[in-house]
């Protein structure tokens, strides 16, 4: 019995293996293996990395190597120089469009996850008639692309007189942070077991006080990953500080790049390269940092 | 009742609660339109009021710097007659839909890979996510790079290493092969985000459903099509959803790499009304533009949405 059953899943197993099996058991061969999992995993990783390790090198060329590929192998530096990101620190504002973008995703981050807290709070934990529905127009709003909302918006941050102003992005980028952000945390907040919340209540604590005692501290988790992806998401905006800002020394960095270091028809393409890859380093790092939560808050928030 | 809170006093500070504000603090509609006012009031100063503003300048004829008037349907009737128009919503179009194919069947081919067990695998699945972490605009950036004309690293590859061309691709300089740039940046993007997404959903396939079918002789391919796709499919619609929307209404990328050019045969709905709008001041047709986008996000979101993945949906929202 057992025999025959180990005859037929083997057979089984060969006839599958040819195919993309989503599992592999061990008893696989190591060859085929290699054949249908790890030369195509490598080539994926190899084109998802490329451009990066292709920025990085060219933002370490000296000029003649940069554009004598028949002399130089392309592929690799042989005197890397410093000399493009030292003129993009020093001949740019560019360590101030760094503390531009840094400061309005900084802002923009707070304001959202506030607010976040609040309305998922609100609807998860007071349990009010409608809630779902409340719960359901936040949502809906997260599926409003900014591209319909900046022409109109640009003329309501004119009028209020926000216009080039970090303001106008520090209060637009919660528009599109909030309901990211209550989305993921009213996901968050579902997986804190009610009954210790009707405890402190029945102890005699106050709706406050339970929130900031008891609901927000075991919520931390969820807190710093809705606060990495806004950042990340207000990091990376680009159609409002494109729309709503206009003076070079306001601008972000994405935009900055692309209007102020693109001048002419010879592109300086050491330093765009050195400014794309600094520009990427922060949330990089933040996100090193926090891969484990965003990776698993990402999923978490997908599978509501 | 009084020893308990007596004991409890010194954490909790009852106390508190008996004062006006507590009492005010403590009733439920009021703290419900507390907890809601910020985000409320953002959301509909900043989200549901443009909405509306879109659609009324968008039957105005109204420039930067000058409140316009209404002109009814004009530029909606004026944009019908434009062949760039017409150009752009072809363009987005196509662009959607070969992108979307394109980074779902291998975002499912890489969740499928990492679903293996795999040295380094969180490392890997760690850096995997990177093109979805990086501002696309500076992405984009790296691949304008990578499709110059002269100093093409592809072209490079394929010219001077392996010889299968003889001269260099001008990727972004004819029609065609820029909008096929694009579009490959694109999918490049989109992958990791559908490829976690959908590792997500395998992830929460019981193995042991694939252990029954194996012992009931069905074969990998009976495996995938009978029990991974149907599990699949709640989290491949939502994926699906999104990812449409969000290529659908694009920016960035067009706008980084080739700005609508050449000759206008890139541009993106989005991109043609930011170029009709700021540069070209006519917001009125910029707004026009953009308010076009609408009935296709409904019509897409709702295919994708309940299309795909109804049934599942439902069943999927059970569970919680």
């Amino acid at each position: 019995m057992t025999d025959t059953a180990a005859v037929t899943t083997q057979e089984v197993e060969l006839a599958a293996s040819t195919k993309d099996a989503p599992e592999l058991l061990s008893w696989d061969s190591r060859a085929r293996r290699t054949i249908t999992v790890y030369i195509p995993l490598a080539i994926f990783i190899i084109v998802l990395l490329f451009p990066f390790y292709w920025m990085a090198i060219t933002s370490i060329k000296p000029d003649y190597e940069m554009y004598n590929y028949k002399q130089y192998n392309p592929f690799w530096v042989h005197s890397p120089t410093l000399d493009n990101i030292k003129k993009l620190l020093f001949d740019t504002e560019y360590p101030r469009w760094l503390m531009t973008t840094m400061g309005i995703a900084t802002a923009a981050t707070f304001i959202s996850v506030g607010a976040s807290v609040l309305a998922a709070y609100a609807i998860e934990r007071l349990r009010f008639r409608g809630a779902q529905h409340v719960g359901l127009a936040i949502y809906l709003a997260y599926l409003v692309p900014p591209t319909i909302l900046f022409i109109p918006l640009a003329t309501l941050i004119f009028q209020f007189g926000l216009f080039d102003s970090p303001f106008a992005l520090i209060l637009t980028y919660p528009t599109f942070l909030i309901p990211f952000c209550t989305w993921l945390l009213i996901g968050y907040f579902k997986s804190i077991p009610y009954e210790l919340e009707e405890c402190a209540l029945i102890d005699g604590a106050s709706r406050l006080q339970i929130l900031w005692r008891i609901t927000l501290p075991l919520a931390v988790p969820g807190l710093i990953s809705a606060g990495i992806f806004a950042f990340t998401l207000s990091w990376n905006e680009f159609i409002y500080a494109l729309a709503f800002i206009q003076s070079t020394e306001k601008k972000t960095v994405p935009v900055a790049i692309l209007t102020e270091l693109v001048t002419g028809d010879v592109y300086q393409w050491g330093s765009l390269m050195a400014g794309s890859l600094l520009g990427s380093v922060p949330v990089a790092i933040i996100y090193s940092f926090f891969v484990e939560y965003y990776v698993s808050s990402m999923t978490g928030a997908v599978k509501e | 009742m009084d020893a308990t809170t007596g004991d409890l006093a010194l954490e909790w500070k009852p106390r508190k609660q008996h004062s006006r504000i507590g009492r005010l603090f403590d009733s439920k509609p009021f703290l419900v339109a507390l907890c809601l006012l910020p985000t409320v009031g953002l959301l509909v100063v900043f989200l549901t009021y443009p909405l509306g503003l879109g659609l009324w300048l968008s039957m105005t004829d109204t420039t930067i710097g000058q409140p316009g008037e209404y002109i009814g349907l004009d530029n909606f009737y004026s944009l019908f007659s434009d062949p760039v128009f017409w150009g752009a919503v072809w363009y987005t179009i196509f662009y959607t839909a070969v992108a979307t194919v394109g980074k779902f069947l291998l975002g499912l081919w890489l969740a499928l890979l990492l679903n293996n067990h795999i040295p380094f695998k969180a490392f890997i699945r760690a850096i995997v996510l990177l093109p979805w972490i990086v501002p696309t605009v500076l992405s984009a950036i790296a691949w304008w790079w990578i499709y110059d004309p002269q100093f093409s690293i592809v072209s490079f590859v394929l010219v001077d290493v392996l010889h299968w061309r003889t001269h260099y691709i001008d990727f972004l300089g004819s029609p065609w092969s820029a909008r096929w740039s694009l579009i490959v940046a694109n999918i490049w993007r989109g992958i990791p985000f559908v490829a976690i997404t959908l590792l997500a959903g395998l992830q929460t396939i019981s193995p042991s459903l694939y252990e029954a079918a194996l012992l009931d002789g069905a074969s990998g391919w009976q495996q995938f099509r009978r029990i991974t796709v149907p599990l699949l499919m709640p989290i491949l619609s939502v994926a699906l959803t999104l990812s449409v929307l969000f290529t659908f209404s694009d920016f960035q990328l067009v706008y980084a790499i080739t700005r609508g050019g050449p000759f206008n045969s890139t541009h993106l709905m989005a991109t043609l009304a930011f170029q009709r709008a700021i540069p070209g001041s006519q917001l009125g047709e910029g707004a026009a533009i953009a308010v076009s986008m609408i009935p296709f996000l409904l019509v897409a979101t709702l295919v994708c949405f309940f299309g795909v993945g109804r049934r599942k949906w439902q069943q999927g929202s059970d569970n919680d």
